[in-house]
């Protein structure tokens, strides 16, 4: 009996050393692999119960972490919730992030690897490692400003200075209040959450950058006129045909100028006068001449289609390809499957406004650590060059015909000369039309770059009656303060 | 002590003399009881202290009324079994102590309290099992008493197994019929069950032995047992397979036919045994595991946990999966007494009470416990080496092996060494039955140590 007892003994024996192996694998060998897996949910409560670090626009906190007296130690508290939702976002316990909050979500916990030097220290006076604050390039009084004149009315707005990219003021309304979310009750969370994800206005999302994009309309002819002047083959001259409707091929419909009008009262109608007079029949006949191809490779340099992040994840714009004629020519002046964010708006306002350079747009401009040791600052950046100088030029001057003697008048500002295009697009549901301006100003010395878009019926009135008017009140405070 | 009269030892028929030793052994017992009581205490304290910044000097008390529970069975052994190994007690004490620690810790993370608090619980089971302990010990004074009882515990031992599926008192929990209700009280048969077959085991295999070790014919080189003599491995088996097809519980299934198959080879030395229980074991798993789901969703947590979709599939890994979460947070040292988040694990205080000590007390803490579990289980095995007679000797070393077994089961389970089975970790999970069970296990070797060690001195005795 002994043999045997003593081979169940190496047995035994064999058991436990293949415990002892698989918990060194687990606890030491592969521990950190492991644990880092999104799915363990200790990461986020420690996260939470470290200090998180400050998002402050122009030096004032806009989203600031303040002790209380429970197992997380610190509230997230917002204390401009809808003014800087969108941009700022939430952190929850048990419904994701969103925004800065999620985007620069390591520097924030100060777990980035820039930070690494401060976690060390912590560890070794065992204090609690504290995040890094981010600083964003939004301009509070422009911020403020731009919310007021949005009012109460579904849209957003995006300012941007041309000369850097940085995102001056970023709004998105209906918005909602982020503190709501912050809470540590996960059932106070999950209703919040559902109440909000469940409102018709979808305040959770940013229309800015994200949500279900707008057909650009009549902006899209600025990209389209740009393509046109940088092929070399046209002019602000160029003549097009000016009939009352055009036919679209293989189809028993026709496009028409707004309203139903002639642009112009002659045969044939110039580029510059197309443009500032917002007609469609001139851009289809364009469109068509200038090919797909061309024109979406404008589209392209202007980043149509590619991901952006400003830290924010940008959805990217559309221009579709595989077009036959007809779709052709309503793309064209930026309906059938053209998309855009309003960022991506005010970026092609911006490449006109910097002389046919492209800044890449940036909501952030330092992450700075607890001992206020810049970690990190963004420095401006060439997106890319859409237009030669000259086509720049070109364009700026059509743009400012189209404030000071087209259909833009609504953005007009005594004394300063301002480049802008309206644009009504129909959403396809009823009525319904994305009521957009975009422009800069001045025109000689741009010092923002702007788009407005409102959602709203074609009751409401047109776009320079709509988005005009905010887009200059905006223009105006920034440029006279 | 001194009997003028020398006894006949009834069984062995030795001259039994009593010798009058100093009782080192039990002063040995005593140092390291009190050392295993104090760490307890320590742990119980860190724990209060590391969660909630403050000590319950109530739970202290209760816990110091459990340390006067272990002392006093200290003390019965010094009058009733005075040879009995000294490392037992202070072993299964330390294990003890260890899980109504990681429970009470458990039971801070759940803000319970008073009896709803499985920590409370468990120390009142500590209590119980504790007295059920010394029973045995002053009842059973020779244990091959158990011996004439051989069939009884058979019977008794698959009663106790078939009990949760008896109508009206059986019980399903997650998925597994384990339980059974008698009068509001819950209770799991399958572990008294394991120590009543361990007896049925050592005395069927004591009489069958040499049957089952010599007879048989001969061909292709092998010699092969009768058919009789295949009888009980076959009833076992199928008992076995009848556990893990209505029961529902690959791990207790697994748990009583390695039991017999290891009992089995070390009675009769052959591997044909080993080799024909393991193949009609392993065969009848295999079966199990593409008939049943739930043996498949076992098999593919174990082999693909990280797997979203085993993850967040009904019955897949994500038990498992937060389990290695805690232990991987734990890393070396681990996160400090009451200081990790061992409640995110579903079923912390229970088939995942290692997850939660790996988490708190990092890779030391685990080896730690192993090394206990191995210390225990060895004390066990030694009394197979150093015993005087066949029945004590299978039955010692093979309740020290269903120990080694049942802890490669379940911690093996979740540390990914074997798909995960439901079984609870001697002396740590929270339950009463589990508890009463291994303390009745802790008698049994000590009254076995006992005689084993007496005889020895006696022998040497005679000798001199």
């Amino acid at each position: 009996m002994i043999a045997p007892l003593r081979r169940v003994g190496i047995a035994i024996l064999a058991m436990f050393i293949a415990l002892f192996l698989s918990a060194s694998y687990i606890q030491v060998v592969a521990s950190e692999d492991i644990a880092d897996d999104d799915r363990n949910v200790r990461k986020l409560y420690e996260s939470f119960s470290a200090e998180r670090g400050q998002i402050l626009a122009g030096g004032i906190p806009v989203a600031t972490s303040i002790p209380v007296d429970n197992q997380f130690r610190y509230l997230r508290t917002y204390p401009y919730p809808e003014l800087y939702a969108p941009v700022v976002g939430y952190y929850t316990l048990n419904q994701g992030n969103a925004g800065i909050e999620s985007a620069l979500n390591p520097v924030l916990t100060g777990r980035a690897s820039s930070q690494i030097l401060d976690q060390l220290t912590a560890l070794v006076t065992g204090s609690t490692p504290e995040g890094a604050s981010v600083q964003l390039t939004i301009d509070p009084e422009i911020q403020q400003m731009a919310f007021d004149a949005l009012g109460d009315r579904r849209g957003a707005v995006v300012v941007m200075d041309p000369a850097t990219g940085r995102i001056l003021a970023m709004v998105s309304t209906p918005s909602y209040d982020p503190n709501r979310l912050a809470a540590h009750s996960t059932s106070a969370v999950l209703s919040a959450y559902n109440e909000l994800s469940e409102d018709p206005g979808n305040p959770l999302a940013n229309r800015a950058i994200a949500g279900d994009q707008y057909f650009p309309g009549s902006v899209f002819k600025i990209l389209m006129t740009a393509a046109a002047l940088e092929s070399g083959d046209y002019t602000a001259q160029s003549e097009f045909l000016n009939p009352a409707e055009l036919p679209l091929p293989l189809s028993d419909k026709s496009v028409k100028n707004s309203g139903g009008r002639l642009c112009g009262g002659n045969e044939t109608v110039t580029l510059e006068d197309a443009f500032r007079l917002s007609c469609n029949i001139p851009y289809a006949e364009l469109g068509l001449e200038l090919g797909e191809t061309a024109i979406g490779s404008m589209a392209d340099d202007f980043g149509f289609g590619a991901t952006l992040e400003i830290p924010l994840e940008v959805t990217p714009s559309n221009f579709p390809r595989g077009l036959d004629d007809a779709q052709l020519m309503l793309s064209s002046f930026g309906q059938f499957d053209v998309r855009v964010t309003p960022l991506q708006v005010a970026m092609m306002s911006a490449a006109v406004a910097e002389g046919g350079v492209l800044m890449k747009p940036n909501l952030v401009d330092e992450i700075i650590a607890p001992n206020l040791r810049v970690l990190q600052s963004y420095e401006p950046t060439i997106y890319s060059r859409p237009l030669r100088p000259s086509v720049a030029e070109e364009l700026t001057r059509m743009m400012v015909r189209n404030v000071s003697q087209g259909v833009a008048s609504g953005a007009a500002i005594s004394g300063i000369s301002v480049a802008g295009k309206t644009g009504t697009a129909e959403t396809g549901i009823g009525d319904g039309r994305s009521f957009w301006f975009t422009g800069f100003a001045p025109a000689d010395d741009p010092q923002l770059a702007i788009s407005v878009v409102i959602e709203g019926s074609s009751s409401e009135g047109t776009s320079n009656s709509v988005a005009s008017p905010v887009a200059r009140t905006i223009m105006e405070a920034v440029i006279e303060r | 002590m001194t009997n003028t009269v020398p006894p006949v030892s009834p069984v062995t028929g030795r001259v039994v003399l009593r010798v009058k030793m100093p009782q080192k052994l039990r002063n040995l017992e005593l140092v390291l009881l009190i050392v295993a009581l104090g760490l307890s205490a320590l742990a119980l304290a860190l724990v209060q202290w590391g969660a909630l910044g403050t000590l319950d000097w109530s739970l202290l008390t209760y816990a110091a009324g459990l340390a006067g529970l272990t002392l006093g069975l200290h003390l019965v052994l010094r009058i009733v079994a005075r040879d009995a190994d000294p490392f037992v007690v202070p072993l299964a004490t330390m294990l003890n102590g260890l899980g109504i620690t990681i429970i009470h810790r458990l039971d801070i993370a759940a803000g319970s309290s008073g009896w709803e608090a499985a920590g409370v619980r468990q120390m009142a089971w500590t209590a119980v099992a504790l007295v059920i302990a010394i029973i045995v010990l002053i009842v059973v004074k020779n244990y091959r008493v158990l011996l004439r009882y051989r069939y009884l515990a058979m019977l008794a031992g698959v009663v106790l197994l078939t009990m949760p599926q008896w109508p009206g008192i059986g019980r399903t929990v997650n998925g597994a019929t384990l339980w059974v209700n008698i009068g509001g009280l819950n209770f799991q048969p399958g572990e008294i069950a394991k120590i009543a077959l361990a007896i049925f085991f050592a005395g069927y295999l004591m009489t069958a032995r040499e049957s089952l070790q010599k007879v048989g014919t001969t061909f292709a080189g092998i010699r092969w047992p009768r058919v009789r003599d295949l009888g009980p491995l076959l009833v076992v088996w199928a008992v076995a397979m009848g556990v893990l097809v209505f029961q529902r519980d690959l791990g207790t299934s697994l748990l009583y036919f390695g039991l017999f198959l290891a009992m089995l080879y070390i009675a009769t030395n052959r591997v044909l045994w080993l080799g024909l229980g393991g193949g009609l074991f392993v065969g009848g798993a295999i079966v199990a595991a593409t008939q049943m789901s739930y043996v498949q969703g076992r098999v593919q947590g174990w082999l693909d946990s990280f797997n979203n979709e085993v993850y967040n599939a009904v019955g897949g890994s994500y038990q498992l999966v937060q389990g290695l979460f805690g232990f991987a947070e734990g890393g070396f040292i681990g996160e400090g007494l009451g200081q990790g988040q061992p409640d995110f694990v579903p079923l912390a205080n229970s088939d995942y009470i290692v997850a939660a000590l790996g988490e708190e007390l990092g890779i030391f803490g685990v080896f730690a416990l192993l090394a206990l579990y191995l210390l225990l289980v060895s004390r066990g095995l030694r009394v197979g080496f150093t015993g005087t007679d066949d029945f004590g000797r299978l039955l010692s070393s093979g309740l020290a092996f269903v120990l080694a077994l049942q802890v490669f089961v379940v911690i093996g389970g979740i540390t990914l060494v074997i798909p995960v089975t439901g079984l609870t970790t001697p002396f740590l999970a929270a339950g009463g039955s589990s508890l009463v069970a291994n303390w009745i296990i802790v008698a049994l070797l000590l009254r076995l140590s006992d005689e084993a060690r007496a005889s020895v001195r006696l022998e040497a005795g005679v000798r001199a």
